[in-house]
């Protein structure tokens, strides 16, 4: 990673960095190359990782849908007709903020496609981080740590910005 | 819980069955899925308030899960796709 990118990781600044346009009806984005250039490699690399939807670190991303795990009837039948939906719909919204990484503006529905798409990742960063409730930030000492402390913020941002628009 | 959404009932074209009693589609606590982010996706799917979707999340956080909505099978199974598809933890059971 970049140190441009990194830069933008400080916490003391309070601009907002994704804002609702109010004239053009579009979310303006405030992002310097060198974090479209981080989040690219990112979406890249979640691509790869859905390319295995079985993966025990995707578990939370496609998780049974029957409150009872001894229904295995019903929890199969769910996971035939659905999976394959779920992960094509995360593949196409990883291509699209991949697509718009270097985008100055989104739509409604583009943003909320990144929030869920962000989001996604940060999943299963967590699931291999194996993130606790209780956990507090912490200085990141890998990659992996670096990567969920920027998405969550990036979340935040987008969350943020669509919250005082509704 | 003080926000239990409005139980819509649909009957079907065939007779009865134990699959067609109304079911419930939970939502469970989890450590990574942030507040914010939870209370957004409550008020997008379901069309409910700032306030009633933070409650809602409040009680997920607190008491651990929270029924987020009822009804027949087919729109329970539609509503866990649709909250598994933000990366929600939702699961369906009978609501017995």
């Amino acid at each position: 990673m970049g140190d441009h990118g990194a830069r933008q990781l400080s916490p003391l600044f309070d601009r907002r960095i994704v804002r609702w346009d109010d004239r053009a009806k579009v979310y303006k984005l405030e992002l310097d190359d060198g974090f479209r250039g981080i989040l690219r490699e990112l979406m890249g690399q979640f691509l790869t990782l859905l390319d295995d939807p079985g993966a025990p670190l995707l578990y939370r991303l496609f998780p049974p849908a029957y409150s009872d795990p001894g229904d295995v009837a019903l929890q199969d039948e769910y996971r035939r007709l659905m999976m394959e939906d779920l992960v094509e719909r995360r593949q196409e919204e990883c291509r699209m903020v991949l697509e718009t990484a270097g985008a100055k503006t989104l739509t409604e529905e583009q943003l909320f496609a990144w929030s869920r798409t962000i989001n996604s990742l940060r999943l299963a960063l967590g699931t291999y981080l194996d993130v606790k409730d209780d956990d507090q930030p912490q200085v990141p000492t890998s990659t992996e740590e670096s990567a969920y402390q920027l998405l969550s913020w990036l979340l935040e941002e987008t969350i943020d910005a669509m919250s005082r628009h509704t | 819980m003080s926000t239990a959404p409005v139980e819509i009932h649909e009957p079907g074209l065939g007779e009865s069955t134990a699959a067609d009693l109304p079911w419930k589609v939970l939502v469970w606590n989890d450590p990574i899925n942030t507040m914010t982010y939870v209370t957004f996706v409550f008020q997008k799917l379901f069309g409910y308030s700032k306030d009633k979707a933070t409650a809602l999340m409040l009680d997920v956080h607190h008491t651990g899960k929270a029924i987020v909505s009822h009804g027949a099978r087919e729109k329970a199974e539609l509503d866990v796709f649709r909250l598994h598809e933000h990366g929600l933890w939702a699961t369906m059971e009978h609501d017995s």
